[in-house]
């Protein structure tokens, strides 16, 4: 590991101009993803600056009647919160389907957001890769990608964000708000990670030096109405193959209002809107579900060891609707 | 300039206050291990992907393997060390010792760090990946072996131990619960 500076920040303010002082420097979170990088040098910060102790760790209702979670808000106080669970039970789930308990203890959402893809090209300092190495190539697209992307990727890199809670922030139309030396700014989360195009060491569209300060969840009352289902290789502690966050108002076996989400399945949280368009208005039922997977996935393009994905996410699609609808007719 | 890449940090480790010099690449693992002899805590992965290295921070478990030491200083840490009552051991150890919920013992100390925990995380209400109705008025799920399980899944045991690991946290976590219960009354 390389050596570096340290240095713990009490205050958003003095953060950001930490950071803006030096172009080495990187925020430390839980570390759970950055310590990790920079034991095997993949992340090599000549100072750290530690913001786990900053006052961003409450989740606060909002006047409109949504929730502010703070970025040092760690995942296990994220999912054991009273009202995210009541009011918002996808995010939830999806925050206690990913890692363990020790790593939901530490890891924080601002660092949740910002963890990098584990992609095991992306991981392994000897070979080529686009993200970590721009221009050398990407060797999974002719190698090891049964757990690559089947959306949005691009000839540069087919990695996915591994992140559960991201989907899930996808699906409640999340807006990430942070801070830097100019002032504060937003970014809804749909704008949050760019396209990876031939650019995939680019990831998000946070301004240089900004530092994340909270999660922003508008109020609807329709997200009481949400699951979120994880597939993967083992049945505890493994990142998703394939997972899906949903909402679901249906009223009289009409759907309402729908909102879906993927994991797993792209560079970023993948909001289905082409199936939220062909379910909303219609029937709920299975045919529906399905139509409205097969009209999301028709943009798939599988890779010779991913192609189980498209029937995968498609089941999927069909099974927690189908729960969620059973669940409104009662 | 460049940043020292060391500081003398004070930790914090069973209620005793060590002062220490370190380079800021040692993590709370190293600092235990190597710096501090306290050798109970092992290294399994080194990656935070094992959890023979669980400790608790401020209560909470966590991997030390992950977590500085310099961004530790100021932190409560509990370590395997720290867990008994002098001679007496806890009613977590002594369950792993009635049960035979290890083999080799390699991951027992972040196995027993991490039930501790566990129980205290169930009795707070929280609620885990296997629990069916997330909300709180749906109560805090029952402890079944389905929960102990998924709850556990952070620590891995290469011997397989698993069904009287299950069995141990679940016979302490009763005891806890039947002792509190015989105080209240």
């Amino acid at each position: 590991m390389k050596e570096f500076g340290y240095q713990r920040v009490l205050d958003v303010s003095e953060a950001v101009a930490v950071l803006g002082a030096d172009p080495d420097a990187r925020f430390l979170g839980g570390g759970t993803n950055l310590v990790d990088l920079m034991k095997t040098g993949i992340e090599r910060p000549g100072r750290l600056v530690d913001v786990r102790e900053l006052p961003l760790d409450r989740v606060e209702m909002t006047p409109d009647g949504g929730l502010l979670i703070g970025a040092t808000v760690t995942n296990s106080d994220l999912a054991a919160h009273p009202e995210v669970r009541r009011r918002y039970p996808a995010l939830a789930q999806a925050v206690l389907a990913g890692a363990s308990g020790q790593l939901r203890n530490m890891a924080t959402v601002g660092g949740n957001l910002l963890q990098r893809t584990r992609c095991g090209y992306f991981t392994d300092v000897a070979g080529p890769c686009n993200k970590r190495l721009p221009g050398s190539g990407c060797p999974a697209i002719e190698g090891e990608h049964h757990n690559h992307a089947i959306l949005g990727a691009s000839g540069h890199c087919v990695a996915t964000h591994p992140s559960d809670m991201g989907v899930a922030l996808a699906a409640f139309d999340a807006v990430v708000r942070y801070e830097t030396a100019d002032g504060p700014g937003e970014l809804p989360l749909a704008d949050f990670y760019l396209p990876v195009g031939d650019t995939p060491h680019l990831e998000t569209a946070l301004p240089s030096g900004a530092l994340i300060t909270g999660v922003i969840l508008p109020p609807a009352p329709v997200a009481a109405h949400s699951r979120y289902r994880k597939v993967r290789e083992r049945a505890s502690y493994a990142f998703a193959i394939g997972s899906i966050a949903a909402v679901l108002d249906v009223r009289d076996g009409v759907v309402h209002e729908v909102r879906l989400a993927f994991g797993a399945v792209a560079s970023r949280p993948w909001r289905a809107l082409e199936a939220e368009r062909a379910l909303t208005g219609g029937p709920a039922t299975a045919e529906a579900f399905a139509a409205a997977a097969d009209a999301e996935l028709a943009a798939a393009e599988a890779l010779p060891h991913n192609g189980y994905k498209v029937p995968l996410m498609r089941n999927l699609v069909v099974a927690l609707l189908t729960e969620l609808a059973e669940e409104a007719a009662r | 300039m460049a940043p020292s890449t060391s500081s003398v940090i004070t930790l914090t480790i069973n209620g005793e206050k060590y002062t220490l010099p370190v380079d800021h690449r040692t993590t709370l693992l190293d600092a235990l291990r190597e710096h501090l002899d306290l050798t109970g805590t092992k290294k399994g992965c080194d990656q935070g992907q094992c959890g023979a290295c669980t400790v608790l921070l401020d209560g909470r478990r966590a991997v030390s393997c992950l977590q500085l030491a310099v961004a530790a200083e100021g932190r409560d840490v509990t370590t395997i060390e720290g867990v008994a009552d002098g001679d007496r051991l806890h009613p977590v150890q002594q369950a792993f010792l009635d049960l035979d919920g290890y083999q080799c013992g390699y991951c027992t100390p972040g196995q027993i760090c991490s039930a501790l925990a566990v129980i205290e995380e169930h009795a707070a209400g929280w609620p885990s990946a296997v629990t069916a109705d997330v909300r709180p008025e749906a109560g805090p799920p029952p402890l079944t072996a389905d929960e102990i399980r998924e709850r556990m899944s952070g620590n891995l045991c290469r011997c397989g131990a698993y069904v009287s690991i299950v069995q141990a946290v679940a016979q302490a976590a009763e005891a806890q619960a039947t002792g509190t219960e015989e105080v209240v009354a």
